[in-house]
C-alpha cells in the first residue's frame, strides 16, 4: 500500500522536476502572478542576460500596490508611482505577458483576482513576488511569496529551486460563534504561535472550524499564514472549494469538471499521514481579536486588555512591548474596548472580498459613522466593486458616511496616496500593523471587517458579538 | 552575483526582536525601478526625525558604528513583506553579513540571491556578540564562510551551519538561473505532461472581456 501523504506532500511530489542529493528541489510553477512593485528589476535582469519569459501563458500581471483608488480617469499624480506602473505595462508588452491594467474591468489586488477569475486551482504551485501569496493555498494549492531574484528565475525558467519546508498542521475544532470570523481565528492563532512560530513550515489548516468556513474565510486564514512566519498556508479541497470553482470562467464544464473535481478532492491529506508538528486550536470559545501593538502577534481579545510589561515572556519581548506601547500611544494593560479611533479601513487582500463587504455592510446598515471617524471602503477588485454595487452595498456604506473607492492595496501599505497622518489611529481589516505600515507615525489595529465596521460607528472598539 | 567568502568589519548591534522588512526599507522607497541606491533609505523611519535630521536615539546612528559591515540582531529578523529591496538596502548601506538567532524564510532566501550572508547563531552567542559590540568601541568580527566560523581578535566565537549548496553558490558567486537552464530537457518533459486546461491559461482568462 502507498505511504499516506499530506496535501503538501502530494503537490510537492508532483511538481519536483529535479531532486539531487544536497541540493534544493527544482519545482515547476503552474501559475506566476506579477505586480508592479517587485517585478521591474526582474525584467531588467532578463534583458541584461538576453532571456525571454518561458511561459507567458502561465504568467499574469496586474497593478495593485501603487494605484490610486480615486477617479481613474485622472492622471496619476505621483510621478514615481506612475513610472512603476508604466514600467509594468512596457515590460508586459515587450515580453508578451497578459496584463490587467489600471483601466481594466478586472484589475484588482493580485490575490483577489487570481481566485475570482478561476486562475487559482487546487493542486497548483503558485508564486508571486508578494508575501501574501499564501492566500491561494485556501484552494488546496501550494502558494508562496518570493523575492525579485526568484521572480526573474520563474520568468526565465517557469521553475524555482526550493528547499522542502517542514509541515505543520493547525487543527481548529469547534464552531465559531456569532460575530466571530476567520480573521479572529487567524489573529488568535498568530497570537498563540508568535510571528515567527511557523517559520520553515508549510501550514495545513484542518478541523471542523476550517471546514465550515466559506472560501472567502479560508482565504483570510491562509493569507495571514506569513504573519505567523509560515512559508505557505493551505486547506484541502472539499465541496465548498468545488462549489466556488464550478462557476468560475475558464474552468471546464459538465462531466470534465466532475472528473477534475474528483482529482482535486483526492488531494486531501490521507488518513494516517504525518506532519512534522501540530497545533490544536479550540474555535468554540474564541472571541473577536484585535491587535494592540506593532506586529500581528501582539493581539488580544476584545473583552481583554493589552499585556503589562511584566507579563512579557523575555527581556527582549519586554523591550519590544515597551517600544510598541510607546509607538502606539497606549498604556500597558489598556483594555481593548477603551481604544478610540480616528480612521477605519475596510480593504486589502485579507478582507476585501464580496463576503467581507457584505458582513461589514450588515453591521453598518442604517447607521452613521461616528463624527470623529473617517471611514474608507476599498474593494479588493473591480469585479468585487461591481458586485457590491449591484447588491447596493456601496449605498449602505456611503449613506453611513464611508468613502467608497476603486480597487487596490490602498491603505494596507500606503504606497498610494491613501495613508494615515502621524498619530492617527486606525481600525484596519488588513494584515500588518508594523510601525509606519499605513503611513509614518500611523497606528494600526488589525481586526475583522465586522469589528472594523462596528468600530467606525461606535468610534471605539466594541464586542461585535453583542451588536444589534 | 557578488561572491562572499570572508568579511571582517565593525559590528553594529540592532538589539531588537522581529525586525520587519517594512522597517529595513519603508514602502515609500519601493517605487524605484532600479536595484541600487536604496542604502540611504535603509531604516529610514528609525534613522531620521521628521525634520530630516539623524535621530540620535537610533542605535545605528551612533558614530562608533559608522562603516559597519556586520549587523547583529535578534530572532525572526526580516519578517513580513517579501520585498527584496530589504537586502538591497542593507547591502547598499554597507552590510555584508548579518548575525541573528533566526530569520524569516523569504528574507533569508533573498539574502543569498544577493551575496549577503545571513548567519544563524545560538541565542547565547548573539547575546555575547551584542554585549561586546556595545561595550567595546570599534568592535570587529570576521565572518568566514569557507571555514564557517565567526571570530574576533580573541579567536573563534562560534562555528555556524550553512546549507552546502547555498554556500557553494555564494562562495563562487553563481547565478542559479544558469544552473536551472542546464535541466532544460527535464523541464520540457514536465511541460509535455501538463494538463490541457493549463496551456494558454492566462491568455484565455485575459482574453475573456
Amino acid at each position: 500500500m502507498a505511504v499516506p501523504r499530506t496535501l503538501f506532500q502530494k503537490i510537492w511530489d508532483s511538481h519536483v522536476i529535479v531532486e539531487e542529493p544536497g541540493q534544493p528541489a527544482l519545482l515547476y510553477i503552474d501559475l506566476h502572478l506579477v505586480h508592479e512593485v517587485t517585478s521591474p528589476q526582474a525584467f531588467d535582469g532578463l534583458r541584461l542576460a538576453g532571456r525571454t519569459v518561458r511561459r507567458t501563458d502561465l504568467t499574469i500581471a496586474t497593478v495593485d500596490h501603487n494605484v490610486p483608488t480615486t477617479d481613474r480617469s485622472l492622471p496619476i499624480e505621483d510621478e514615481v508611482s506612475r513610472r512603476q506602473i508604466d514600467a509594468l505595462e512596457r515590460n508586459c508588452a515587450e515580453f508578451g505577458i497578459p496584463l490587467f491594467g489600471i483601466h481594466s474591468a478586472r484589475q484588482g489586488i493580485v490575490h483577489v483576482i487570481g481566485p475570482e477569475l478561476g486562475l487559482t486551482q487546487p493542486g497548483m504551485v503558485i508564486v508571486c513576488g508578494d508575501s501574501h501569496t499564501s492566500t491561494h493555498g485556501a484552494f488546496g494549492s501550494l502558494a508562496f511569496g518570493i523575492g525579485t531574484s526568484e521572480v526573474e528565475h520563474v520568468l526565465a525558467t517557469q521553475t524555482l529551486p526550493q528547499a522542502r519546508p517542514k509541515t505543520l498542521e493547525i487543527r481548529c475544532e469547534g464552531t465559531l460563534g456569532r460575530g466571530v470570523t476567520a480573521k479572529d481565528l487567524i489573529l488568535a492563532i498568530i497570537g498563540n504561535i508568535g510571528v515567527g512560530g511557523a517559520a520553515g513550515h508549510a501550514i495545513e489548516y484542518t478541523g471542523s472550524a476550517i471546514r465550515s468556513l466559506s472560501m472567502e474565510g479560508r482565504m483570510t486564514v491562509c493569507n495571514m499564514s506569513i504573519e505567523g512566519g509560515g512559508r505557505a498556508g493551505m486547506i484541502a479541497p472539499d465541496r465548498t472549494t468545488i462549489d466556488y470553482l464550478r462557476a468560475r470562467p475558464n474552468l471546464p464544464r459538465g462531466t470534465e469538471f466532475e472528473r477534475l473535481s474528483a482529482e482535486w478532492l483526492a488531494l486531501a491529506t490521507d488518513a494516517g499521514a504525518a506532519y512534522d508538528s501540530q497545533v490544536l486550536v479550540d474555535a468554540s470559545n474564541l472571541v473577536p481579536h484585535i491587535t494592540w501593538g506593532t506586529n500581528p502577534g501582539m493581539v488580544a481579545p476584545v473583552t481583554g486588555r493589552a499585556p503589562r510589561l511584566d507579563e512579557a515572556p523575555s527581556e527582549s519581548d519586554r523591550r519590544a512591548y515597551e517600544r510598541a506601547f510607546h509607538y502606539m500611544g497606549l498604556e500597558p494593560g489598556v483594555p481593548i474596548a477603551e481604544i478610540t479611533l480616528d480612521r477605519v479601513f475596510i480593504g486589502s487582500c485579507t478582507n476585501a472580498r464580496i463576503e467581507d463587504l457584505r458582513a461589514a455592510a450588515g453591521i453598518v446598515l442604517g447607521r452613521r459613522v461616528a463624527s470623529r471617524v473617517h471611514g474608507m471602503v476599498v474593494p479588493g477588485s473591480m469585479l468585487v466593486k461591481r458586485q457590491a454595487e449591484r447588491e447596493g452595498l456601496d449605498a449602505v456604506f456611503r449613506e453611513a458616511g464611508f468613502e467608497w473607492r476603486e480597487a487596490g492595496c490602498s491603505m494596507c501599505l500606503g504606497m498610494n496616496p491613501d495613508i494615515l497622518s502621524p498619530g492617527e489611529r486606525c481600525a484596519s481589516t488588513s494584515n500588518r500593523n508594523f510601525e509606519g505600515r499605513q503611513g509614518k507615525g500611523g497606528r494600526t489595529h488589525l481586526c475583522s471587517p465586522e469589528t472594523a465596521a462596528a468600530a467606525a460607528i461606535a468610534g471605539r472598539f466594541v464586542d461585535v458579538r453583542h451588536w444589534s | 552575483m557578488q561572491p562572499f567568502r570572508q568579511e571582517t568589519g565593525i559590528v553594529a548591534p540592532l538589539d531588537r526582536v522581529d525586525v520587519d522588512t517594512d522597517q529595513i526599507i519603508p514602502k515609500q522607497f519601493l517605487k524605484r525601478i532600479e536595484r541600487t541606491g536604496f542604502g540611504e533609505f535603509a531604516f529610514f523611519d528609525w534613522r531620521y526625525r521628521p525634520d530630516g535630521s539623524l535621530d540620535p536615539s537610533f542605535e545605528l546612528n551612533e558614530p562608533r558604528y559608522e562603516g559597519a559591515s556586520i549587523l547583529v540582531s535578534r530572532r525572526n529578523f526580516g519578517c513580513g513583506s517579501s520585498r527584496e529591496h530589504a537586502p538591497w538596502a542593507l547591502q547598499d548601506f554597507g552590510i555584508r553579513a548579518i548575525l541573528a538567532p533566526s530569520y524569516a524564510d523569504i528574507f533569508f532566501n533573498n539574502c543569498f540571491k544577493n551575496g549577503l550572508l545571513p548567519v544563524v547563531l545560538p541565542e547565547a552567542v548573539i547575546d555575547e556578540i551584542i554585549a561586546r559590540a556595545k561595550e567595546r568601541p570599534g568592535y570587529r568580527v570576521s565572518v568566514d564562510l569557507e571555514a564557517q566560523t565567526v571570530s574576533d581578535e580573541e579567536g573563534v566565537i562560534a562555528p555556524f551551519d550553512v546549507d552546502p549548496y547555498r554556500k557553494h553558490l555564494l562562495v563562487n558567486g553563481l547565478d542559479d538561473i544558469g544552473i536551472t537552464l542546464t535541466h532544460e530537457s527535464r523541464i520540457a518533459a514536465h511541460e509535455a505532461r501538463l494538463p490541457e486546461r493549463l496551456r494558454g491559461l492566462t491568455f484565455a482568462v485575459a482574453g475573456e472581456h
